[in-house]
């Protein structure tokens, strides 16, 4: 045992940094111990093929909270931008391609009616995400056993839902709960348009366009624009230099980060957690533990369930964290040619989902733990707006794609149903297959693939279940129910143990507020709170 | 222990044709799906053979779940509050156990049949609880509720009884042991058990078996004058042992819809039960709170004047209520009128007087007795034969 530390934190991604620095501007002395070598978690660039670097986790930055940014100067800290308030692009084999950006659409199956029909469907929907911004900015307020604090949160909501009028607030209370697929017929006829919106809502996530609570995921994402980010924006150097600049930062405040020291466990005493044990066997001891890992992780694994009592057990092994996403990263040796882009849309976010029954049957197919010869895409190719990417002449690909089950039958590296192919295999070919139809040639540029399931997020990032989210973002396991009843306010339930991450309130994306949130809260309960 | 339907949707127990032979006043109340009888032939008589001679009671649909594997132990330990490692191979152990809020969810028996092998026997079902809280655990857990069946042998005479049905060496065991006999190529196990609060033994046997068992002992216990009994007797039983009953006394944590309800080992007087010192097991968190900022409400026996039973009274003190009545007797052998009552803290201290607004009715006439009554501190039947070693020869 070292000398006594005031927190340690588990897990250098992004909440977890920003975590710790808003800790050591309070003046907690913090540790933070990661299991990879470099800082940033899901915010990170790796180089998957010699000279190719991508975004290994997450591509886009669309949600990064200002206050962030600016309390911890990350600017200063190295955080540049190489692009800001890309277009979405949805693709068309025909070359009539859609553009989104803000409140513009354009494009030549968009009549006039369906742009105006977006433009007040944009500004609706603008006020709900505000209203949701606001919320997600401070701890979720509890129902039961509910404080001062608590229920004027609650009071500020209720004001804010009556502010938005009548109309909207008994428009947004129909429509919260529902599936982005009625409400798509409802407003607009483009069936291009349909489709963007709803992929959008779902993204990371196991839900097609008829799920319920995609309308919720909508509304989050969209909390982005109230962030500043019209449309998605890319870091100079990808992800990963996000998870610098906020090391940086966090140094420059006299955190201690050692990376490449998995921990083994939490070490509870007498129903305390206490510090805990890295994998060397090395033990470290601290006032308070905060978890950045995902809430499963922390408590199944990090904690053991017997060391906690049978409810919480129950409501840990019942948290939803099954993801469907999967990244594929191709290294190319030139720029791609797709069909009716221009080279200057290449650098905008492009996206294969024709329609939304193209989806609904992409995500049918995971299901059943099997995955569609026609998947849905969102593609990003960061080397044109940052060229360090790669080498001189060459670009990187980067697309998210949906859906991947975590382990088809068999494995990944299990045989498919084609002669001599493994799972793994077959899915890259089927998705070289669909990228082939947008993009002609593309197969012959590749110099290098590398696909990420699920699977492989998982172990690559500690995400339970390969999901973005550390859990899903549903209206069961949000606000006062995320991760799960009794351990929403950051505190874990157990005594000393707090939680920071994404499956926290307000949930994923790259977002820092899970981090500055559970700061706030650590601080207001007090030294070995 | 298969339904047989064909007169009534009701469960019947592997005794079920002897019961039924036995029970003259086809008297039948329900317990957990199974018809069962409330009274044979009179439930005086059979209270009375309890405290005389020996009475046997079928409780087979007492819910049993077999708990098995390297971690038995440690899983017990973590589901239930007291401490697991204090009950010895051969012995039984009385315990409740709590849900995260520290509420009892129920009370029941713990069998430490072998190494790494228990059987928990439990008033309310409990396989889902006890699946969760096999999380983590390398345990096994199976529901043999159908599987045993059980008759419970009480009073004076039932050693002798089992003595002359041949379990020999049977007086020996002493309260809360484990004996197993071979009978009829199976496995008769006995435990000296009971909820009379008398001598008695609790007999365990493969349902197959149950019929010759009974037929066994109740010819072995004719000249000892064996009886059956049904559920009032039983009731009376307990409450002159003070025995709470789970559904009556407490309602079981989980089963509870309304907040508040419920209650906690220490508001039922079952302190005793809970070891703190345990790092981990359900409830501990809030019990540790409620330890420090106190409980609710005190379980209390209270000794009633007067001859009128004060069951569902209100407890008044100084004119205000401060409690309810859950269980009420007239004990004939103890020969006191005793009632147990949820009161609120801090009332409920050994010695406190207080008043029983009791109603009774007789003729359709109502009458209102306001009876002093005053808090007590032991169960008012406790007869040293309950725990002699060896089992006295009545």
């Amino acid at each position: 045992m070292t000398e006594q530390r005031d927190v340690i934190l588990i897990g250098a991604g992004h909440n977890g940094l920003v975590c710790a620095n808003y800790l050591a501007r309070a003046g907690r002395k913090v540790l933070v111990i990661e299991a990879g070598e470099r800082p940033g978690g899901g915010a990170a660039s790796r180089e998957f093929a010699p000279g190719y670097t991508v975004s290994a986790c997450a591509q886009w930055l669309y949600q990064l909270h200002p206050a962030v940014c600016r309390e911890l100067q990350l600017e200063r800290h190295g955080l540049k931008f190489a692009a800001r308030d890309l277009a979405s692009v949805l693709l068309d084999t025909g070359g009539r391609h859609l553009r989104l950006l803000g409140a513009q659409v354009e494009g030549e199956g968009i009549s006039s009616a369906d742009s105006d029909a977006w433009r007040s469907f944009h500004g609706r929907t603008g006020k709900y995400a505000k209203l949701l911004a606001k919320v997600f900015e401070r701890r979720p307020p509890r129902l039961v056993e509910s404080t001062l604090r608590d229920r004027l949160a609650l009071a500020g909501l209720g004001l804010g839902l009556k502010m938005l009028g009548r109309d909207d607030m008994s428009d947004l209370m129909r429509i919260v709960l529902g599936n982005m697929y009625d409400l798509m017929e409802e407003h607009f006829d483009s069936p291009q348009l349909k489709a963007l919106l709803s992929f959008d809502s779902l993204l990371g996530s196991r839900m097609g366009p008829r799920t319920p609570n995609t309308v919720f995921g909508y509304l989050y994402r969209r909390s982005g624009e109230v962030f500043g980010y019209t449309g998605a924006a890319q870091l100079q150097g990808g992800m990963g230099a996000l998870g610098d600049a906020l090391a940086a930062s966090a140094r420059s405040r006299g955190v201690e980060i050692r990376l490449g020291a998995p921990v083994a466990g939490i070490d509870m005493r007498d129903g305390r957690a206490v510090g805990v044990t890295l994998e060397s066997g090395e033990q470290l001891g601290a006032q308070v533990v905060v978890s950045a890992a995902d809430p499963v992780t922390t408590f199944s694994r990090l904690v053991g369930y017997r060391n906690m009592e049978t409810g919480m057990a129950r409501r840990v092994s019942q948290v939803r964290c099954e993801g469907n996403a999967a990244k594929l990263h191709l290294a190319l040796d030139g720029l791609p040619r797709f069909i009716g882009l221009d080279a200057a849309a290449l650098g905008q976010r492009l996206v294969i989902a024709p329609n939304m029954d193209y989806i609904e049957r992409a995500f049918n197919a995971v299901k059943y733990d099997g995955y569609s010869a026609d998947p849905a895409f969102d593609i990003s190719i960061p080397s044109i707006h940052d060229p360090s990417l790669a080498p001189a002449g060459g670009h990187v690909l980067s697309a998210i794609v949906q859906y991947a089950p975590y382990a088809p039958a068999g494995g990944w590296e299990g045989p498919a149903a084609a002669p001599h192919e493994t799972h793994r295999e077959c899915f890259t070919r089927l998705l070289l297959d669909k990228l082939e139809q947008y993009a002609p040639g593309i197969r012959e540029q590749v110099v290098a693939c590398q696909l990420l399931t699920p699977a492989d997020l998982e172990r690559d990032f500690g995400m339970s279940g390969g999901h973005w989210h550390h859990g899903e973002l549903s209206l069961d396991q949000v606000l006062m129910m995320r991760p799960f009843p009794g351990a929403s306010q950051y505190a874990s339930g157990l005594d000393g143990l707090y939680l920071c991450s994404a499956g926290c309130h307000p949930g994923g994306g790259v977002m820092g507020l899970a981090g500055r949130n559970a700061a706030r809260e650590i601080i207001r309960r007090g030294a070995g709170a | 222990m298969k339904p047989q339907s064909d007169t009534t949707m009701m469960l019947r127990t592997p005794f079920h044709s002897r019961v039924a032979a036995a029970c003259e006043l086809n008297d039948w109340g329900t317990w957990k799906g199974y018809t069962t009888p409330r009274a044979y032939t009179d439930m005086e008589l059979e209270y009375f053979a309890i405290r005389s001679t020996a009475g046997v009671f079928d409780l087979s649909p007492m819910n049993k779940y077999r708990i098995s594997g390297p971690d038995a132990e440690a899983y017990l330990n973590r589901l239930v509050t007291r401490d697991i490692s204090k009950i010895r191979a051969g012995r039984v152990g009385y315990t409740v156990w709590c849900n995260d809020a520290g509420q009892v969810m129920d009370d029941g028996t713990i069998f430490h049949l072998g190494e790494n092998d228990y059987r928990v026997c439990a008033f309310a079902r409990a396989i889902d609880w006890l699946h969760w809280s096999a999380l983590g655990f390398d345990v096994t857990v199976v529901d043999e509720s159908m599987d045993v069946a059980a008759l419970a042998v009480q009073g004076p005479t039932s050693c002798a009884a089992l003595l002359a049905m041949g379990l020999q060496g049977l007086e020996q065991l002493k309260p809360f042991g484990l004996a197993a006999f071979p009978f009829e190529g199976d496995t008769l196990t006995v435990s000296r058990t009971g909820f009379t609060g008398d001598l008695g033994y609790e007999l365990w046997i493969a349902a197959d078996k149950a019929e010759v068992l009974w037929d066994r002992l109740f010819a072995a216990g004719r000249p000892y004058l064996i009886k059956p009994f049904g559920s009032d007797a039983l009731d009376l039983a307990r409450i002159e042992a003070g025995f709470l009953q789970a559904g009556v006394d407490f309602v079981p944590a989980e089963s509870a819809v309304r907040t508040g309800r419920s209650r906690s080992p220490f508001e039922l007087g079952l302190g005793w039960l809970v070891d703190m010192d345990k790092p981990v097991f359900n409830g501990r968190r809030a019990l540790q709170r409620e330890l420090a900022v106190g409980s609710r409400y005190r379980f209390a026996m209270l000794d009633v004047d007067g001859n009128k039973p004060a069951g569902h009274s209100f407890i008044l003190s100084g004119g205000k209520k401060v409690g309810t009545v859950t269980s009420a007797a007239w004990c004939p052998s103890a020969k006191s009128n005793v009632a147990f009552a949820q009161l609120e803290m801090p009332h409920g201290a050994v010695g406190e007087e207080l008043v029983a607004e009791i109603y009774y009715q007789r003729e359709l006439h109502w009458t209102r007795v306001l009876a002093p009554c005053r808090v007590i501190d032991a169960p008012v039947f406790n007869p040293p034969r309950r725990r002699a070693v060896p089992a006295g020869a009545f």
